[in-house]
């Protein structure tokens, strides 16, 4: 302890604390960040395995190197993010080809979607898969989750995430089912006509508000059965079903009681 | 209880003992009000399932009245921002809205039976509508609508109006999002009138849209003007009811000048009760286990945000139909610095005015082309008025494809088709629909009114296959029977208008030759393709010939009435 308080005052003390800071926050950065750091942590092996999973199932439309072909876009610089959430989701390997790729049941486990994700990220930096703390709904203001999904979501997606349709075919899909992760990556990499929310538009934070708020719409609503959530137009259907269905009956059941 | 009319102090022939008959006695003896009652109790109702149509309105109006005083009693009309403290719901908490909205999501979070109690009166008031408009499909297609009824119909249809306006003030109280858009539109449609359209905006929101006086005017409109115009409206509509009397539907023995039924008491009171019982239950069910504008999903108003899936409530989807479908481009005019808003004014004014114009007037156009001036007591079967049925079809049809199209987004998403191609195909529909439908409609009519002549003639074919003597092969026919053929026979195949020639023996030209000349050719429209039905010659005449079809013969008794009225009542008119 004497001989470091006796150096403190040599005069590359500061320098060598320079150094030492660095290599700390560095060091932190590395361990906590959600980090484009998958790229350079996930082992070669990763990679390695990811690169063979990739040309047995992507490289006839995304090209060998992921370098894209005409109507399919690059993958050069999308992010492990954008490869967790289309192969996660079961879009990716896209099969049929439609108005959009749609999801089905993931065709990659957790481990092949990872050397995937790491495997295009080794090709270029791009947003990284967030952590499960990031995409906590418990942690989340369901209140300003509402406020900016109604702005920024509702107009695609229904006012509870109930999906709705876009043009020639393509739709905003019901985000009844979608996980938290799968939520913020949406947001981050904004998939097909999705425009991409990025960290400058919508905070980390905001986007752990909203998803706080898709996740909460999952509770059901305090009125009874929500109808799908889908508005008037269910209402309407559902009372004539419903409503006239039954009174019609009964008025026939009770003219009928007579003659 | 007084047997007589007379006011005159009198003896009461047995004091009544029950407390229910002591208190009926006070009331008579003090008002006579026994006269009206038996009166009333005697009178006989027809009976059918569908003339209970226009009760399931009326009670679920009843419903709305009660569950709307309660609405009241909680309801802030009032547009002044607040941020809302209460913790439910959740995504609500800490949010600036308005007075109007906080205290719908008060009433519903934390006042004790007030979500049960807006849901109630929400679903009653989809259901009010959707009794409303098939009462009305009863009266129309059954004809109901004619002498001496037309009066009637100008007083229901004028009540499916205010019904429209009481659903679409109510609907925008809460201030929401999505009643908010409802009302966005309204201002677009005011605004597109040529030359008054933006003061009428103004004058109507009290300023710039969406200013703060909307939502007061529209609670006085939707509490006191509406439901008040609404209940003098059903007391008159009622009261004409009673005083035309009920029609009844073509069977043995019912005529234009009798009716066939029950007495009001104990039958049809019985009846009602049941009914009303039924409907409250139902209407309850539906408010306790079936979420209904949850408005909290939506939001506190701002002009901004449109959500996926915006609609209005069902009766008002035609609008909404009409609106999606109209082509923007190249029907917003210029004239002169005036703007004319085709893709406005023809969706949102002219679609709804012929619609409503259709009703309004049908009644007193199939009169004139009928060219009788009789009372009608007797409904129609829809098939033996073709064109009047095949029309209230087509109506039907532009109705349900103008909704569709106002639902285009969510036929799109479930059904994964593209919405630009829905909407195209409805384009193309709401024109070829209601033709097709015409003709389809019309031409089963028809079909069905020879079925019913073969019928009347040849009797049931029974399968039984007979030999003669001769070696010649039958098959027997059963004769219908009395009711059977009633029903089949009693009616009348209208023909076209005929009218005065064009100039009189001296060779001057009639006045009026012209109008009438028009309306003949309607009246031709109307009744060129007609089937007759069988006269007592004609049956006469296939008895003859197929005599031998008959094994036993059937005695016919002559019908008249209460014959046919089996176990009912006849009254004279
Ligand atoms: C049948 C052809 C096809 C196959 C196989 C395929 N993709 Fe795709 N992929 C597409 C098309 C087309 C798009 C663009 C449309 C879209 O975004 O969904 C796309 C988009 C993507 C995107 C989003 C790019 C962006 O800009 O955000 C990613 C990530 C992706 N693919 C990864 C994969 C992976 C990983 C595989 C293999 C497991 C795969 N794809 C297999 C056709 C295919
Ligand atoms: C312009 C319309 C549009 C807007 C605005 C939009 N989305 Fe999307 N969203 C889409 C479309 C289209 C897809 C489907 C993309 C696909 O299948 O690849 C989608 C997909 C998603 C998914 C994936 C769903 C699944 O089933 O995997 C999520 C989650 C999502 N959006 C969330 C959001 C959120 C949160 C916002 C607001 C911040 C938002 N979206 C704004 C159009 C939109
Ligand atoms: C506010 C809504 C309405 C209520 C509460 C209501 C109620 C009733 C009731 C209880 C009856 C007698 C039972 C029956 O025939 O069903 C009746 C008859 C009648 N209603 Fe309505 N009605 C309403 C709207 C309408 C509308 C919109 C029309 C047509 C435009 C209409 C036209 C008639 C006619 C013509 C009759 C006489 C039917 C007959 O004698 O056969 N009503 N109404």
């Amino acid at each position: 302890m004497k001989a470091l308080a006796a150096r403190r005052h040599h005069r590359f003390a500061p320098a060598v604390l320079l150094l030492l800071a660095l290599l700390v926050t560095g060091g932190v950065y590395a361990a906590l960040a959600p980090s484009p750091a998958s790229a350079d942590t996930a082992s070669t092996a990763d990679i390695e395995t990811g690169k063979k999973l990739f040309q047995a199932n992507c490289a006839t439309c995304h090209g060998a190197n992921a370098e894209g072909s005409p109507g399919v876009p690059s993958l050069v610089g999308v992010g492990a993010a954008a490869v967790d959430f289309q192969v996660s989701s079961g879009r990716m390997p896209m099969q049929m080809s439609g108005p959009q790729a749609i999801s089905k049941p993931r065709q990659m486990d957790e481990e092949q979607t990872a050397a995937l994700a790491a495997y295009v990220s080794s090709l270029g930096a791009g947003p990284a898969i967030p952590t499960d703390a990031q995409v906590d709904p418990a942690d989340g203001d369901i209140a300003n989750g509402m406020a900016l999904f109604r702005t920024n979501c509702a107009m695609c997606h229904n006012a509870v995430g109930a999906g709705g349709a876009l043009s020639e075919g393509k739709f905003a899909p019901a985000l009844w089912e979608t996980t938290p992760r799968n939520i913020y990556q949406a947001m981050l990499t904004g998939p097909q006509s999705m425009p991409v929310f990025n960290d400058a538009n919508v905070t980390p934070e905001e986007k752990q508000d909203i998803i706080a708020f898709l996740v909460d719409q999952r509770e059901g609503s305090a009125g009874g059965n929500a109808l799908g959530g889908l508005g008037p137009v269910s209402e309407g259907l559902w009372g004539w079903a419903v409503g006239m269905g039954v009174l019609i009956g009964a008025a026939v059941w009770i003219g009928a009681k007579s003659s | 209880m007084s047997t007589t009319a007379s006011n005159q102090h009198r003896e009461a022939p047995a004091k009544p003992t029950t407390p229910a008959g002591k208190a009926a006695d006070y009331l008579d003896q003090r008002t006579s009000i026994g006269v009206l009652v038996k009166e009333f109790a005697r009178k006989v109702f027809p009976d059918h399932w569908s003339f209970m149509l226009g009760e399931i309105a009326l009670f679920s109006f009843v419903v709305l009245l009660i569950s709307g005083v309660f609405l009241t009693m909680f309801f802030e009309p009032s547009m002044a921002l607040t941020h809302y403290e209460g913790q439910h719901p959740a995504n609500m908490h800490g949010q600036l809205m308005s007075v109007a909205f906080a205290s719908t999501l008060e009433m519903s979070f934390e006042v004790r039976g007030g979500l049960l109690m807006r849901q109630i009166h929400h679903w009653s008031a989809l259901i009010f509508m959707a009794a409303i408009v098939t009462h009305m499909m009863r009266i129309f297609f059954t004809g109901a609508f004619r002498k001496p009824r037309e009066l009637n119909w100008l007083v229901g249809m004028t009540m499916l109006i205010l019904g429209l306006a009481a659903g679409f003030s109510g609907y925008s109280l809460p201030d929401d999002v999505l009643s908010g858009n409802g009302l966005r539109i309204t201002d677009g449609v005011i605004k597109s009138i040529p030359v008054i359209g933006s003061y009428t905006s103004y004058l109507v929101f009290g300023g710039e849209f969406p200013g703060a006086h909307i939502v007061p005017r529209l609670f006085t409109i939707h509490i006191l003007i509406v439901p008040g115009l609404l209940l003098a409206l059903i007391a008159l509509h009622l009261f004409l009811m009673v005083l035309n009397k009920h029609t009844q539907y073509p069977g043995g023995g019912r005529t234009d000048d009798n009716v066939v039924g029950f007495p009001a008491l104990p039958v049809y009171v019985a009846k009602m009760t049941g009914n009303f019982f039924i409907i409250f239950g139902v209407l309850a069910l539906m408010g306790a286990t079936m979420a209904i504008n949850n408005v909290w999903n939506y939001g506190p108003f701002d002009p901004s945000p449109v959500s996926a899936g915006a609609q209005p409530d069902w009766y008002m989807l035609f609008l909404e139909g009409s609106l999606r479908l109209m082509p923007g481009q190249g029907t917003e005019w210029v004239i002169a610095g005036f703007t004319l808003p085709l893709n406005i004014l023809v969706p949102a004014m002219v679609v709804p005015g012929l619609l409503f114009t259709f009703l309004f007037v049908y009644p007193f156009v199939e009169a004139k082309v009928r060219g009788d001036e009789r009372e009608h007591h007797v409904l129609d079967r829809p098939r033996n008025v073709p064109t009047r049925t095949a029309l209230g079809v087509a109506f039907l049809t532009a109705f349900i494809i103008l909704a569709l199209a106002g639902s285009n987004d969510l036929i799109a998403t479930h059904f994964h088709l593209s919405i630009n191609s829905i909407t195209w195909v409805f384009r193309v529909l709401i024109f070829v629909g209601p033709v097709f439908a015409f003709w389809v409609t019309k031409r089963v009519c028809l079909g069905l009114q020879r079925k019913d002549r073969e019928l009347v003639l040849h009797g049931h074919e029974s399968g039984r296959i007979v030999r003669f003597a001769n070696g010649e092969y039958i098959e027997v026919h059963r004769p219908l029977d009395e009711q059977e053929r009633w029903l089949r026979v009693n009616y009348h195949a209208y023909e076209p208008l005929r009218i005065e020639p064009k100039s009189d023996a001296r060779g001057v030209k009639r006045k009026g030759y012209g109008a009438d000349r028009r309306w003949q050719r309607l009246s031709r429209f109307f009744f060129e393709d007609r089937v007759e039905p069988v006269t007592p010659a004609e049956l006469a005449a296939a008895h003859a010939h197929g005599e031998h079809d008959e094994l036993a013969p059937a005695e016919h008794p002559a019908i008249g009435a209460g014959v046919g009225a089996g176990h009912g009542t006849t009254q004279g008119h």
